[in-house]
């Protein structure tokens, strides 16, 4: 008899969860008559999410211990629990605001089903204790991801969408799995834990490995230079699956990005720092200058994505337990902020039937006061103003780096603030201040799309970026029980 | 609970007035109740307080991000006391205005206006550093979206100066407070003293951008032109005084090795921001460019006042900011009710006013000759104890005070004969109407409390450093002249009210 490992349930759960539900919508999207199959698949897909969300908070409650489980492939720890928190909120408000996206029949089902597969994908991603997992979840995820930006083919920017996505996407992921196996040849393992302390910390193969897969993450992170796919496929996929990438794909490269640098590379961590401050500046620079000249608003959002990536990057060089938490609370708010403000893009646009950009945004905050609002909040968040939580983010990021030493960071920092209020506010501008061309539309609010699923996807997403202003030491308490699990 | 209530009535009220759906008139109606129950917290707040204590009072703290030690930390000093109070002041005023002219999109107006008196009685309050950034940032959301949304035509172009200058000034202060706050704790009462040069630079380049003072002026003559006049009216009366008191409390207080060795070259931007604002304000072609440049100017002396640090200069400081926003406040609301009679505030096109209405022409002359100092208005009482101060510093730099003083009275003379008298201005027909008797009563409230103040200064100068209050009167005769002791008095009052925040 084949000697199998011990399985550890409650660490797959959130993984599981998300993988029935695909298995069911699927399955939906073959069995249920065509009337009901939204429905039915939209409700798998939830269901999974919410699932995977319980479980996660399940699994953080039940594992104060850090440890490797199911033949050391996976970590059963909080700082993976919070990852798949974030994913599975993410995802949850990502199922909500794509309920009403219009689509053929005939892809309904797959589109749910690839949304929770993608979200399975990103928690083992996030738990994974050894390369060779950690390339599983990366593929399952990008996988996924790859078809749902293609999916509807109809249109041809969706179709370059996925295809740049796929290009560009394997080549990262084969300059990771090609770093993993320099980092085999050098350590003769591919256990996470066990990397460090087994080849000289100047050994060329080994750092040639680090640096690859650093690469790797920066491709899925989108920091610069290796950003140039994210405008194209932002502005291609279908609005909530933009949103979904910035505030899921994100934060898992970079949670684990740092699980592994930290983990594994901690001889050389004077390497990494740098490498993480020369991407955070050269983000930074590029994507908050590349924002400031776009006219449609998804692009622009993709570029300030990009220089959250650079901001993010900052914890990531602090290397410190605030740093982590830092991170880990940044996420929270960044995630809730990016999912609402394409959920917004996403109704614009369906009320428009063209893309949003900040020429035709006049006059919305006065349309819909409350949507208006919502934006205002948003972008407010992620240009770190106070009573978002992105302040508070900002405010940790700047005390990790210069608590490690990082000073000239933060004055880079706070530059790229500045340029950012450049874009973030230019959308004020356009929502309150330009010229509503059609003013009489104004009046026919009866006209305007109701979508019920969206405005709760919003609300929610409005409540997490001000309630983790006011309430921000409940979730930070969250942050430091998970990142007391790694060695910083 | 007394300070919180302070700051979370018209956070509530503006909630409220953005969610009443109903006609502009009793949204604005509802604002106003909201900024006079304001105004009646905040005289309860003074009939309990106690101006013999050098402690903060009406203290409150609540951890809030434990991890860096950063606390919910409110509480109010005597001197913070009158910002508060003239926060309260020209706030209502200012909603009473907008009610008068009848602004559109009132939910979205209202709610903003008693937003911003929230953020403006935070930053007055805050004794935590990341608390006072908070509240300092919160002022620059409404007021962005007040200028942009109702100010003038060129009002984008304003806002985006406006934005430019401050908002590079205050994340100059966040990267500051991250720094100073990392190493030596967010808590201003308990927070040590730095001497890092840097640092106060960063400190001081905000405030001077707020204020502003000479050089980081370039956002004002537009924001102030094409504001709302009751925006304006608050922009100087009002958020203008946030910076001097971050001079006073943080910059001052927490850096006083720096501020000692750069008082030189503040004290210099400030005269020469004075004399360089009368100028300008004596050539301006406009009503409100005129109150502008002249709000420069009085900063500048303020500034001149705080920058030298003794009891006679900071307690006219403190007269003289509350002096000031009234007379400021006063000013762009007439300015405001000028333009809506004639749709132009043009000196060219404006003149003769005086001849059959008279109110309109009292009302200017009134306010016109208390903002110039003449001798017996609150005005004067503040300029004196500030200029007596600065003559203990070295005499050299009453020099420029004493040119403005008359740099003043030109300006404003020159302000008031161009309204009121010589030929009747192109825009000024028979027709123009005389001041309304709600418009009175507006002006009027603003008038008194400048009156209330002539009559005795002493109510702020006296009672805005509780230990200097046998030091100073009103007619700038001092006991005491150790020069050192207005600065050791701040830093004294803070620092037992850090040692009683410790008992506890």
């Amino acid at each position: 008899m084949i000697k199998t490992p011990a399985v550890d349930w409650l660490t797959l759960a959130p993984s599981l969860a998300l993988l029935a539900a695909t298995i069911a919508a699927l399955s939906s999207a073959v069995l249920v008559p065509e009337r009901r199959r939204k429905n039915v698949s939209w409700f798998f897909c939830l269901t999974g999410y919410a699932g995977a969300f319980a479980a996660a908070a399940f699994l953080f409650d039940r594992s104060p211990h850090s440890r490797s489980v199911i033949a050391n492939a996976l970590f059963r720890d909080r700082y993976g629990a919070l990852a798949a928190l974030i994913v599975a909120g993410v995802g949850l408000l990502t199922t909500l605001v794509f309920y009403g996206e219009r689509s053929t029949v005939d892809r309904v089902g797959e589109r749910f089903a690839l949304l929770a597969s993608a979200g399975g994908g990103m928690i083992l991603f996030a738990q994974s204790a050894n390369l060779l997992t950690l390339f599983l979840g990366l593929e399952w995820m990008s996988i996924s991801l790859y078809v749902l930006c293609a999916l509807e083919r109809e249109r041809p920017e969706a179709i370059e969408a996925g295809f740049k996505y796929l290009i560009v996407g394997g080549f990262s992921s084969a300059i990771l799995v090609f770093g993993s196996a320099f980092v085999y040849g050098a350590t003769g393992t591919l256990n996470l834990a066990q990397i460090a302390g087994k080849a000289p910390s100047g050994d060329l193969l080994l750092i040639s490995g680090l640096a690859m897969i650093l690469v790797g993450f920066a491709f899925k992170a989108s920091a610069a230079p290796f950003h140039t796919w994210t405008p194209d496929v932002y502005q291609g996929a279908a609005t909530p699956v933009s949103g979904f990438m910035a505030g899921a794909t994100k934060a898992v490269a970079l949670l684990v990005a740092l699980r592994v640098l930290s983990l594994s590379f901690s001889a050389q961590e004077h390497l990494w720092t740098s490498a993480a401050a020369v991407l955070a500046v050269a983000s930074l620079v590029v994507g908050n200058l590349a924002a400031l000249a776009q006219r449609d608003l998804k692009r622009m959002l993709a570029y300030s994505s990009i220089s959250h990536a650079g901001f993010l990057l900052l914890a990531i060089t602090a290397a410190s337990s605030l740093g982590t938490r830092a991170l880990l609370y940044y996420l929270i708010p960044y995630g809730a902020a990016s999912v609402g403000v394409f959920a917004l893009a996403a109704l614009h646009e369906r009320e428009l039937g063209e893309p949003a950009t900040l020429d035709n945004l006049a006059g919305f905050g006065w349309r819909r006061p409350l949507s208006g609002i919502a934006l205002w909040i948003f972008m407010l968040s992620f240009a770190g103003f106070p009573l978002t939580g992105g302040f508070v983010g900002k405010v940790y990021l700047f005390a990790a780096a210069y608590r490690s030493g990082w000073t000239w960071l933060i004055i880079v920092g706070v530059a790229a603030t500045l340029v950012s209020l450049g874009y973030y506010l230019a959308v004020v501008r356009a929502i309150y201040m330009r010229p509503d061309p059609d003013e009489k539309a104004v009046a026919e609010e009866e006209a305007l799309l109701l979508d019920r699923m969206l405005s709760i996807a919003v609300c929610a997403a409005v409540v997490v970026t001000v309630g983790s202003f006011f309430a921000a030491q409940p979730l930070i308490d969250l942050a430091r029980h998970a990142a007391g699990q790694l060695p910083l | 609970m007394l300070t919180t209530a302070l700051i979370c009535l018209p956070l509530f009220g503006a909630l409220s007035v953005f969610l009443l759906p109903a006609p502009k008139q009793w949204v604005g109606s509802l604002a106003l109740f909201f900024s006079l129950a304001e105004l009646a917290l905040w005289i309860s707040a003074l009939t309990r307080f106690d101006f013999g204590s050098a402690h903060i009072q009406y203290e409150q703290r609540h951890s809030w991000i434990s991890d860096l030690g950063i606390s919910y930390h409110v509480g109010l000093f005597s001197f913070s006391l009158w910002l508060v109070g003239l926060t309260v002041v020209v706030m209502t005023a200012a909603v009473a205005y907008g009610l008068w002219a009848r602004r559109e999109r009132a939910n979205a107006y209202y709610a903003l206006m008693l937003f911003l008196t929230a953020a403006i009685v935070g930053v007055f309050t805050a004794q935590d550093l990341i608390l006072f950034y908070v509240a300092y940032e919160a002022m620059m959301i409404p007021l962005y979206v007040l200028i942009g949304v109702w100010g003038g035509a060129g009002r984008l172009r304003a806002t985006f100066k406006f934005v430019a200058y401050t908002m590079a000034g205050s994340l100059l202060m966040f990267a500051t407070i991250v720094v100073y706050g990392a190493s030596h704790g967010f808590d201003l009462t308990t927070a040590q003293q730095s001497g890092s040069v840097w640092l106060f630079l960063g400190f001081a380049a905000a405030f001077a951008v707020k204020a502003p003072l000479f050089p980081l002026h370039g956002w004002l003559a537009d924001a102030y032109r094409e504001s709302p006049p009751e925006v304006a009216a608050l922009l100087s009366g009002v958020v203008s005084k946030v910076a001097v008191f971050g001079f006073l409390r943080i910059a001052l207080t927490q850096f006083p090795g720096p501020s000692h060795d750069l008082r030189a070259l503040l004290l210099a931007l400030s005269a020469v921001g004075l004399v360089y604002g009368s100028l300008l304000a004596f050539r301006s072609p406009d009503i409100r460019g005129v109150v502008a440049y002249s709000s420069l100017a009085q900063m500048s002396l303020i500034g001149l006042g705080v920058f030298s640090q003794n009891e006679l200069s900071l307690s006219g400081s403190v007269l003289q900011m509350v002096n000031h926003g009234l007379v400021s406040a006063a000013l762009f609301l007439l300015a405001g009710l000028i333009e809506i009679r004639t749709s132009t505030g043009a000196l060219s096109r404006l003149g003769g006013m005086a001849r059959g209405r008279p109110i309109l022409a009292s009302l200017i002359i009134a306010t016109g000759v208390i903002s110039l100092a003449v001798p017996g208005s609150n005005a004067f009482a503040g300029e004196f104890l500030i200029l007596a101060g600065v003559f203990q510093r070295g005499w050299g730099w009453a020099i420029p005070g004493l040119a403005a003083m008359v740099l003043a009275a030109m300006y404003m003379l020159r302000l008031v004969s161009a309204l009121l008298h010589r030929e009747v201005g192109e825009a000024v027909t028979k027709k123009t109407p005389d001041i309304l008797l709600p418009e009175l009563c507006l002006i009027g409230a603003l008038l008194g409390c400048m009156l209330a103040l002539s009559v005795w200064p002493a109510a702020v100068s006296k009672h805005s450093f509780a230990c200097l209050t046998p030091a100073t009167n009103s007619s700038g005769v001092s006991s005491q002249t150790a020069a050192q002791v207005g600065l050791a008095c701040v830093s004294g009052a803070i620092s037992s009210s850090a040692t009683t925040g410790a008992a506890k």
